[in-house]
């Protein structure tokens, strides 16, 4: 089940520009400094994970995966966005937001954290089809990345956009695989969904408790009560 | 549809019935009557080994820890019902929480014991995705802040856990594609196993990184551990002594697994790395930082939760160790365990309700004020700190000689670290059960609260004195 394509088969070019592009947005994702400019960026990454499980499908020949593709674009490039904005609107913090690095650093870092992932995947896989390490070297870019911005960013609707942009991660990790079975897909579409709920309550009541969404504040427990 | 299927309909059934009772006080005893269910059909399970079933692995090493699991989820259903009376009178949970908790009760057993049969390595993912969310939610009911942010670490490390859990088992999938083909048989157990041989030992490697570092943080290996302590202190008891074992059971179940796979490929010369080393290391890390870090706990259930991290390193390092023998023991280890820290949690659980706080300094004396109840908790703290003749002890003697007789360089770090976290444990019995007795402000428990306790306690002094022959059998042929 090798599949013989290499530099210059349109199927190749366009997964890697695919992949490509939503790496380039998940640096995005680590300098945006506004909280509405970050969720716009994780919809567009979903949109771009979206055209490249589609694209998958289509190389494949495999149809699961466009079922993959609209459920990345319904919930991920389309709802989840549109709720983030209201939560962001009804708690008024759309201003600016802090980030823990500044801009350079974090840029290096993510810089350092996709040549580890080249190096760990590209030597380890040879025996695998060109295009599905490649696109899971890409992958494993973005799953750090989204670490990244988890630990970048110091306001819980930014990090919660890490965790679901590492989520990107891990559904072009799955759909560069060969004839992965469904049950990656669904349970990730699953995990989206109830992951965001659950963040969707914590939101609230973390500021109803503090009284603010800064996850600094989360620091009562570890000192240990007297 | 075989039998072994009832022990996932039980908890499913039972949790959409509690979903739909708004009485907590019928809810209460639902739920205990589900659990016993469940535990009954978790019974029927060693018969059905080797039975082919479309979606299950129904083998020893699972079988096993679902009668266990099932069992735990009995006992601690039947210690919930006086837990919950108490929290209702103290206005800690109302009844629209009772429902949830009583909800996401039977969804985290179900789930963890679907984690453990399924087949497919899928599955047991959202399985252990699911059963983190049911924990997460019920972690966070009393909603304090101090709940909320235990959650909500519970939720963002688990979470980040369980993503590279998913990446490992894609990775998985890439490495046994080759051999098996497109489709769920590269993703399970019982044709990955078989074939493991000839998969693609480099890609393995790469996956059991990603697995090890998934799954670790779910048994709360050091240094992904951070969620635990939290989630233990801050949520209801009765799901800290659920959680304190099963949980990191079905963590550790998976890692045995993949062990097993990786030493196959290994032995085949398929270029896998031994799979023991990052095992062991990780385990010792845990039980050396865990050991240290009890001493200057002031909260009593934080306390037993690094203990809980001790021990899962304990088994982690037993499996890691390999052969049979050494895994042998650290399944032995783990059920003991399991049932050892159960037992302490419900009986810190009565007493902290009894004495209206969990720390130290409000926990004192309760041999002298509550006899029966020091009493229970000094024996679970001294199983739990292995001291002869409960069951612990046989297990950490195991893992002990047979470090010294396969790693003897390693067995100095790990004897001291068992030696710090035990001497640590016996000093804080002596505050928690001897001394002056502090004051009370809540309800003593009744006659008959201890007897989960009672039936635990028990079966952990039978399996270290006079192990039922086909206990070990059965044990034995899971260490295989």
């Amino acid at each position: 089940m090798t599949h013989h394509i290499g530099f210059g088969a349109l199927s190749y070019d366009l997964a890697h520009l695919l992949g490509g592009t939503a790496l380039v947005l998940s640096f995005a994702l680590l300098y945006q400094r506004r909280v509405s400019a970050v969720v716009n960026t994780y919809a567009l990454q979903a949109l771009v994970v979206a055209a490249a499980a589609a694209w998958q499908g289509w190389v494949q020949n495999e149809p699961q995966l466009y079922l993959t593709a609209l459920i990345a674009l319904v919930a991920k490039a389309i709802i989840i966005p549109l709720a983030l904005h209201g939560i962001i609107r009804r708690l008024e913090i759309h201003r600016s937001i802090e980030t823990a690095f500044g801009v350079f650093p974090s840029m290096a870092v993510g810089v350092l954290l996709v040549v580890l992932a080249i190096l760990v995947v590209l030597p380890t896989t040879l025996n695998a089809a060109t295009l599905t390490r490649e696109d899971l070297a890409t992958a494993l870019s973005v799953v750090l990345l989204g670490l990244l911005t988890m630990i970048t960013r110091r306001n819980a609707p930014t990090q919660v956009v890490g965790f679901f942009s590492l989520e990107n991660g891990l559904i072009l990790a799955a759909v560069g695989v060969t004839g992965m079975p469904m049950v990656v897909e669904l349970s990730t579409a699953f995990l989206v969904l109830v992951a965001f709920t659950v963040f969707g309550l914590f939101f609230f009541r973390i500021r109803d408790r503090l009284g603010s969404l800064d996850t600094r504040r989360l620091d009562l427990v570890t000192e240990e009560p007297r | 549809m075989t039998p072994s299927y009832l022990v996932l309909i039980a908890p499913a059934l039972t949790a959409a019935v509690l979903a739909s009772v708004p009485s907590w006080r019928l809810g209460v005893w639902i739920n205990c009557a589900g659990s016993a269910a469940t535990f009954l059909a978790a019974l029927l399970l060693p018969w059905q080994v080797g039975r082919p079933t479309a979606f299950l692995l129904i083998d020893p090493l699972g079988v096993y820890l679902s009668v266990l699991t099932a069992f735990v989820g009995m006992t601690t259903s039947w210690f919930s019902v006086g837990y919950v009376r108490v929290e209702i009178a103290r206005r800690r949970l109302d009844r629209k929480r009772l429902r949830l908790y009583h909800a996401m009760y039977q969804v985290f057993v179900g789930a963890m014991l679907l984690a453990l049969l399924s087949d497919n390595l899928g599955v047991t993912w959202v399985a252990i995705e699911a059963a983190t969310i049911a924990a997460v939610l019920v972690v966070g009911l009393p909603r304090t802040a101090e709940a909320v942010e235990a959650s909500w670490k519970f939720f963002l490390i688990c979470g980040v856990g369980i993503a590279l859990a998913l990446f490992g088992t894609i990775v998985l999938y890439l490495a046994a594609l080759p051999v098996l083909g497109p489709g769920t048989a590269a993703m399970s157990w019982s044709t990955l196993l078989p074939a493991a041989a000839r998969c693609d030992g480099a890609v393995l490697n790469l996956a059991f990184v990603f697995l090890l570092l998934g799954y670790g943080t779910k048994a709360g290996l050091a240094p992904f551990h951070a969620w635990m302590p939290d989630a233990h202190a801050e949520g209801p008891t009765p799901v800290s002594a659920v959680l304190a074992g099963s949980i990191l059971n079905v963590a550790l179940c998976v890692l045995l697994r993949l062990r097993g796979l990786l030493a196959a490929n290994e032995a085949a010369g398929g270029g896998a790395i031994p799979p023991g080393g990052a095992l062991m290391a990780f385990g010792l890390m845990s039980v050396l930082m865990a050991a240290f870090s009890l001493w200057p706990r002031r909260d009593v259930k934080r306390f037993f939760a690094f203990s809980s991290i001790e021990q899962s390193g304990l088994t982690a390092f037993a499996f890691g160790l390999g052969g049979p023998v050494a895994t042998f023991a650290g399944l032995l280890h783990m059920t003991l365990h399991t049932l050892a820290k159960a037992s302490v949690f419900q009986c810190v659980g009565r007493a902290s309700q009894l004495k209206g706080g969990q720390t130290f300094a409000e926990i004192g004396g309760l041999m002298v004020s509550h006899r029966m109840l020091g009493i229970t908790l000094g024996i679970s703290v001294i199983a739990v700190a292995a001291l002869p003749p409960l069951g612990l002890f046989a297990s950490e003697f195991l893992i002990g000689t047979q470090t010294i007789l396969r790693m003897p360089w390693l067995a100095l770090p790990l004897a001291l670290g068992l030696l710090v976290g035990a001497w640590a444990l016996l000093a804080r019995l002596q505050s928690l059960c001897l001394g002056a007795p502090t004051p009370d402000r809540g309800p003593a428990p009744d006659a008959l609260a201890l007897l989960p306790v009672w039936l635990m306690l028990a079966a952990v002094l039978v399996l270290g004195i006079a192990m039922p022959v086909p206990v070990s059998d059965w044990l034995r042929m899971a260490a295989r």
